[in-house]
Formats: structure tokens, sequence, C-alpha cells
């Protein structure tokens, strides 16, 4: 097939309507493209996208019923959940051995203990969602207080250079050297001595937990710096700390949300880990690790002893993980959505045949024309 | 010399300049040499300035959460006043915990003149000791298990990418997820009672049903032709023909009754070498290359032919000698490569070698199969194999083949634990760096060449895309020596981790502060190994001093 001819009037044995096509067919992919983003701020536009991916969307149902479960069922502090049971209650052992209620067999069925009781008669449902609390207390304060350490130090340093970046990335550096399951350790048998609570263990494991975000953050202060609106706000008089704050961190949220979260899945697991190893939260309070520490002997006559607090643990760091990933596809600006290999071949197909028609076009219309 | 010349007036002669003329050829080579040299110790001076703080920070947080004379405080006996005391002049508690540092910082810069000490536990052992039997016992532990999930991270990340946007790639991705939000404690638990137990109990009469057999040949099934892909056709063979093979192989093993004394022999030796030969060769050089094929298979034909002179050998074996055994195995299959000759020696030697590698490794698992009924059956262990503590079974001796098979029996859950945990991670990278090299120029110019996929994938893609993970990995070795924390305490493993919880939990601060020396010196160490590691592979990145 011959080329396009540069100058239309002579372009004689070339079919017109070809060139019009592949125009059309470009002006089409830039309409979808433009529909797409077309009269949308950047935050609708991450937003969409976000919606759009349904492992991220699943993952965010999930947590937020998994949330209200935990929150609402056994209630809060001074407020009263609608579940008869409290995680400190004892009742007479309904099943044999106390095995749970719940069952499948001829329908639902809840009964009084679906997640069984432990050998004291203790309701392992009430237990397990009050352990569900107190890690989720530490990972939401280890999410909070770890991201606005890491903000900061990475903002100074990024923004300030020179010898404060020096020291503050040093001091990051010697952080990082600690394993943060060494340091986690001791510091939670620090606050052990000051009675273990989930808010406590959350501040301490936020002191050791905030390095790489600080990192992150620096890296995209020094590239934003140099951008300039930044040079526009000094030049309309903008003070440093306003700069850094209210210019540029709006332009790293991206990073900062999605290391966030994966900084939470990390938490929950942390936590549980040290819980387990005695280290965490402590006796009388429950977490998911404590639970798991503490039935861990039982596991072969009493299982669901052992299932339920791990399976939350899981639940609650694969939907926090795929909200990571799903964040991390929507603030992503070279993301674009890749056609399946499958559509890939249609489209061929649908060329191949398009060329097909031209090209005997083509030879209708030279043939006429000879 | 030169500088101080330089130093005069160099307009008023000439003979000066001539010098210098000469001088610049070796400097100008110092140049290119001496910023590495330069990046190097500046590197190894910050690395240490890090390190220091970073001891200090552990120090001081050790001091404010121990309180090593707690047991004492608490204790009944009556000269608990002079119990103490004694300690507190044992551990120097008196002194201000900053001063304590400084002396304990003097007691590692002793290691420079050959003597370290790092201290003494509260039990009176030096820290030194106790690290020295720590180590090695980490390393057999976690370093099996990281080589492990390297490769079979590297190998499912891979064939992910290969298989972008499939069935198997979502369920790479979903398994990777999984994986990444499971704690290690909960799966070690997990892995104790299904592996250990449950594998125990099924060994007392190791027999499945046929729904068992169909279950696990449909599953196979599934899994082969999800990993091979392609339209529908060959899927549906390669699921018929897979499953088949496994219904029929775990049929054979379920009524010989194989796994009470499973043995290879050399006809199996045979086809599993003759089928890896293929897939080696296919991998390395593609089938085409006939002598990379034939090398091959005549590697397969002289382990086998080396059999039963070997399994005289093995009667007087010792570490030593497999280790050497293996090399011998290398060498040959090097030495049967390079004898085929042809334009492209290259090729078939490291085919050959491979494949030797692989049929001597058969060798050696057969040889300590055959070893499993006499230890299965001893009294020390008593029909229940897989052990579930500790790295040994206590009062059992034999033969050097029994003594590896116990190893092994020890290993293999923990080991099993640590890979289900960190292979996930290794998934992930693999897959999002081939995909990026594969979304490369030089590879859509490789592939108009008209190269065929293999080489294209093998030679240009893969090789690029274990760069990143070449700075991922010496980071990840560093890490052995912290040992895996929750998987020693749960298997009972008595390396770095259990040393660092037993003290940690008995408020003695020098082992905690020695396995830290240990882990962050190893750290420090692989990042300055990265950072070098990346400037040799990566054109790209110069090293600015």
């Amino acid at each position: 097939m011959t080329l396009p001819d540069p100058n239309p009037s002579t372009a004689g044995t070339v079919a017109p309507d070809e060139i019009d096509e592949i125009e059309i067919g470009n002006s089409i992919e830039n309409a979808i493209e433009l529909k797409e983003v077309e009269g949308l701020s950047q935050g609708r536009i991450v937003l969409r996208r976000f919606l759009r991916h349904r492992g991220a969307m699943t993952a965010a149902f999930v947590l937020i019923a998994v949330v209200l479960l935990v929150t609402t069922s056994i209630g809060w502090g001074p407020i009263p959940g609608w579940w008869r049971w409290s995680p400190t209650e004892f009742d007479d052992v309904v099943n044999p051995g106390g095995s749970p209620t719940l069952s499948f067999e001829g329908g639902l069925t809840i009964g009084s203990h679906p997640f069984g009781q432990d050998n004291l008669g203790r309701d392992v449902f009430a237990r397990v969602m009050r352990g569900t609390q107190q890690s989720l207390i530490v990972m939401v304060i280890v999410g909070l207080v770890a991201t606005s350490i890491g903000i900061v130090m990475g903002a100074v340093s990024g923004f300030l250079r020179g010898r404060i970046d020096n020291v503050l990335m040093r001091f990051t550096d010697m952080i990082i050297t600690i394993p943060v399951i060494m340091i986690g350790a001791i510091l939670g048998r620090l606050v052990a001595t000051q009675g273990a609570t989930a808010v406590m263990l959350g501040l301490a494991l936020s002191l050791v937990t905030w390095t790489s975000m600080a990192r992150l953050v620096r890296a995209e202060f020094l590239s934003l710096r140099e951008r300039e609106f930044v040079d526009a706000a000094r030049v309309a008089g903008a003070s440093n700390s306003r700069i850094m704050f209210k210019h540029m961190l709006p332009n790293a949220v991206g990073v900062i949300i999605v290391n966030t979260t994966l900084l939470m899945a990390s938490a929950i697991l942390l936590e549980t880990a040290l819980s387990y190893l005695g280290f965490g939260i402590r006796a009388p309070n429950v977490s998911l690790g404590t639970l798991i520490a503490e039935y861990q002997t039982a596991f072969a006559t009493r299982p669901w002893l052992f299932w339920w607090p791990g399976l939350f643990i899981v639940l609650i760091a694969l939907c926090v993980n795929f909200i990571g990933d799903g964040l991390r596809d929507a603030f992503d600006p070279r993301q674009r959505r890749i056609p399946s290999k499958r559509s890939m071949d249609r489209a061929a197909e649908r060329a191949a045949r398009r060329q097909a028609a031209a090209a005997s076009a083509t030879a209708t219309t030279e043939a006429s024309g000879a | 010399m030169a500088t101080s010349v330089t130093g005069q007036d160099v307009a008023t002669q000439p003979s000066v300049e001539d010098a210098q003329e000469r001088h610049a050829a070796p400097r100008g080579r110092l140049r290119t040499s001496a910023p590495m040299l330069a990046f190097l110790g500046r590197r190894l001076l910050s690395s240490a300035i890090v390190l220091l703080g970073a001891t200090f920070i552990v120090y001081m947080v050790l001091a404010l959460a121990l309180d090593p004379l707690e047991d004492l405080r608490l204790s009944t006996n009556p000269n608990k006043e002079a119990m103490i005391e004694s300690r507190i002049r044992q551990l120097d508690l008196d002194t201000p915990a900053p001063i304590r540092w400084a002396k304990w910082l003097g007691g590692i810069a002793t290691c420079v003149i050959g003597r370290c000490d790092l201290g003494e536990s509260v039990t009176g052992a030096s820290v030194i000791s106790l690290l020295g039997t720590a180590i090695p016992s980490t390393l057999q532990l976690v370093g099996a298990a990281t080589f492990l999930a390297i490769g079979l991270g590297i190998v499912v990340g891979i064939a992910s990418a290969l298989r972008q946007y499939t069935g198997f790639d979502y369920g790479v991705t979903f398994m990777s997820f999984l994986l990444y939000s499971l704690p290690s404690f909960w799966v070690a638990v997990l892995l104790k009672l299904w592996g250990a137990i449950g594998f125990n109990d099924f060994l007392r009469n190791p027999v499945m049903s046929l729904p068992t057999i169909v279950g696990l040949s449909v599953i196979a099934g599934l899994l082969w032709q999800a990993v091979v892909g392609g339209p529908w056709r060959r899927r549906g063979i390669t699921f018929l023909v897979s499953g088949v093979v496994t219904g029929v192989v775990l049929a054979a093993v379920s009524a010989t009754r194989w796994l009470l004394d499973p043995r290879l022999g050399p006809i199996a030796i045979a086809i599993l070498g003759v089928g890896a030969a293929f897939a080696v060769t296919a991998l390395a050089a593609g089938l085409r290359n006939r002598r990379a094929l034939y090398s091959s298979l005549t590697v397969v034909a002289l382990g086998v032919a080396l059999y039963y002179p070997l399994q005289s050998l093995f009667y007087y074996a010792t570490a030593a000698m497999i280790i050497g055994l293996a090399l011998a195995a290398i060498a040959s299959g090097l030495l049967v490569g390079w004898l085929f000759g042809g334009p492209d020696r290259g090729q078939s030697m490291r085919a050959a070698a491979i494949t030797a590698v692989i049929v001597g490794a058969l060798t050696f698992v057969d040889r300590v199969m055959s070893v499993w009924k006499i230890y299965s059956e001893s009294s020390r262990i008593a029909g229940r194999p897989i052990a579930t503590i500790g790295a040994q079974t206590p009062g059992l001796s034999g033969s050097f083949w029994v003594e590896t098979l116990d190893t092994f029996t020890h290993l293999v859950l923990p080991t099993t634990a640590l890979i289900l945990i960190s292979f996930a991670s290794y998934t992930r990278y693999s897959r999002a760096s081939l995909l990026e090299v594969m979304n490369q120029d030089y590879i859509r110019t490789a592939r108009a060449k008209g190269l065929p996929e293999r080489v294209v994938t093998v030679r240009h893609a893969f090789r690029n895309a274990l760069i990143p993970l070449a700075t991922i990995v010496p980071l990840d070795i560093a890490y052995l020596f912290g040992g895996a924390i929750i998987t020693e305490r749960i298997f009972a493993w008595s390396g770095m981790g259990s040393l660092f919880l037993h003290s940690l939990a008995s408020q003695d601060a020098n082992p905690v502060m020695g396995y830290f020396i240990v882990v962050g010196t190893s750290l420090v160490l692989a990042n300055i190994i990265v950072d070098f590691i990346y400037a040799a592979l990566d054109p790209r990145i110069r090293v600015n001093a």
C-alpha cells in the first residue's frame, strides 16, 4: 500500500476515505480519552479511577463492614453494643467443648455463641471483637502519627536541603538500621512497664515506622521545590511553612496516601506479632495477637479459638493492602487502562478486515478508473 | 611532586609544562578510579556514623526499658541484697547509661586488635560465644528459606508477567497479596498442625482415596493449563496430559505405599533427568540447538551410569565429599558441553552443567530417601518423621545420611513458613520489573529483527529485569543474620531470633546489643554493596563523588 501523499490533491491512487478513517479512528480515541477526564478536577479523576478498581472497592466495602461490626457489636467504651455477651463474661458451655454454634446445616443458624466458647466459657465472638478493636486502634494511630512524623521530617529536609537535610536524613538512616520488629519489641517492653494500652503501643510503634514515609516525602519535595508554583508563592510573599504545607503538600498527597495504607497494613501485622510474642498489648487487655498466643496450645482440641482471630487479621490486612493497591493505580498519572489480550486481538482482527475492505475498495476504484 | 612544581611560575618554565604533560597520564587514570575510592570512603564513614548513632539509640532505649534487677528484687533469697550488689557490680549499673555505652563501644573497638569484648549476659556468659552458637544455626534455617524464596519468587513472578492479565496472573497477584497479609505466627502454627501432625497421621496408612486423587489431578491440570496458557485447544491438551500424569503418579504412590519407603532408583532418575535435560535446554538454549540438547542428554546418561558406583562411595560420605561431588558434576557438565563444541559452546556448557546439577541432586535425594524407612521406624522417631521443634532429634545417632535426613525433617516446616511469607514480595518485584523491561524499545528491536520469543525473554529481558532484584537481595541476606524472630520462637530453633527474644524477656541488655551489632553491621555493609552492584550493573547510574 502506498503512503498517503502529503499533498491531497495529487493523491489519486490512495482511497481518500482511508485517510479519513485513520483520522477518524484517532479522533475517536482522543474523544474517548477526553471524555474520561473532561471538565474534571484531578481529585475527581483519581476518585473515579479508584471507584472503577474492582478489587479495591470490594476491599473497601469489606473493611467498612468489619469496622461497623467491630464497633457496634460489643460497643465501644461507654457506648453499649447489640451483642449479648461481653468479652469477660462467663457462660455455661453450650456445645460440647464450647464448639461454635454457627452452622450451615439446614440453613444458617447462628446460635448463642457463633464463634464458640473458650475453656472458661467466655464468648469467642465478643473476645475477637474486643481484640480487633484494640488492633484497629493501634493501626489507625500508627497510620496517623507515623505519617505525620514522616511528612514533617521529609518535607523539612526536602524543602530546606543543606545541613538540616543531612542531619535529618542521617537520623532517618539510624532508625532504618534498627530492625522494626526488634525496636518494636523493646519499645513494647518499655510501654508495658507503664501499663500497655493500645494507644500507648500505637504511639510507641509510630516512633519507629515513619522512616519510609520521610524518605518518600523528601524525594517528592526535592522535585516539587523546583517547580514554578513554588517560585510564584515565594514571590507572592508566602512563608516557608506556608509553601511547604499549603502549596507543596497537596501535590504530594498521592504518594502519602498510598504509603499510609501500606504502612497501616504492616502496622497491624507488627502489632499482632508483638502482642503474640508478649511485648505488645498484655492481659487483661486483649488484641488479636494475644488471643492467638493464648489459644495456640488449645489448637488441636479447640481449633475455632485459633481460627477467628487469625481470620480477622488476614481480612483487615488484606483489605488495607488491596485499597492501597487501588489507590496507587488511581494516583498514577501514567496509568492507562490497558486493554486485555482478547480485546487487542479483536481490534487487530477488525483492523485487518478494514484493511482488506479498503484494499478491495482501492482495487475497485483503480479498476473503475482504468 | 607535581603540585610543588606547579606551585612555581609555570609560564617561564616550559620544561615544567612537559613534566606536567608526563604526569597527566597517571593522574588521568587516577581520576577515573578516584571517585570510586572517594565514594567508598565517604560511604564507609557515613555508615559508621549512622551505625554508631543507632547503637546509641538502642542502648539508651534498652537502658530505659529493661530492669536487670527485677528478678532479684522479687526473689525471697535471704542474701538478696548481696546478690543485687554483685549484679550491679557485674553489669556496672552505677555508671550512667551514656558512659556505659562508651565503655561498651570501647569493648567493640578491641575487635580491631583481634579480641572482641561485647560484654557479658546476666548469667555471665560472654556475648561473643552466645552469638557464635546462634549465628550458624540461624543461617542454616533462614539461608535455605531465603534462597528458595528468591528462586521461587522470581520464577513465579516471571511466569506471571509473561501471562499478564490472564487468570493465572490475577491468581498469582491475589495469592501474593494474601501471603503479604498473613501473620507469620499464625501460618507457622497452622503448618505445625497440618504439616506435621496431619502428615504424620497420614503416614500411618498412606493410602489416598479415589476422590482425593481425582481432585488433586484436576487441580494440577488446572494449574498447568493456566501456566502454559495459549488458545483453548492447547489449554485443553495441557489440562488432560498434566492431570492424567498427576493422577497416575499419585495412584502409584498410594498403591505401592511409596511414602513409607521412598526410593527413586536409576530408572526414575533417568526419566526425570531426561525431562530436566529437555526443560533446561529449552530454556537455556532452545530445543533447536541440537548440540546443547545432546550434551545435556549425555550428562544424564553419565549420571545414570554412575548411579551404582556412587552408592558404594556414598557409604563413606561426609559433607565435604558431597560438596566436592557437586563441583565435580558441574565441571563434568561444562566439559561435556565444551567437547560437543559447535559455534556457541557456552550455551551447551551451561545447559549441560545445569542438567548435571539436577541429576546429581536427584541422586543425592535418592540416597537420603533410602534411609527414610530406617529413620522413621527408629525408636526416637516412632513413625512421626516430620518434626515441629528444634534443629535435631535429641539422642539420635546414625550415619551421615540419617543425620542429613534428620536435619531435613526439622528444616522442612520452618523453611516452608518462611518461604510462604517472604516469597510474595519477590514475586511482585520480579513481575513488575520484567513488565517494565518488556515495554522498552530494545525489546521491540529484538523482536523486530526476528529473534524467537525465548531469546527475547531469556537473553534480553530477563537479565535486565534482575537488576532491581540484585539491589534487594543483599539487604535480605543481611537480614538473614537477624534470623526469623517469630519463626524461631514457634519452632524452638535456637538461633539469633531466640537469643534476642530470650535476652529481652530476661532483661538482659548486652546480648540484645550483640544481636543488634551483628544485624546492623551486616545491613549497613549490604547497603554499600547494593550501591556498588547497582553502579556496576546499570551503566545509566554513575557514582557521583
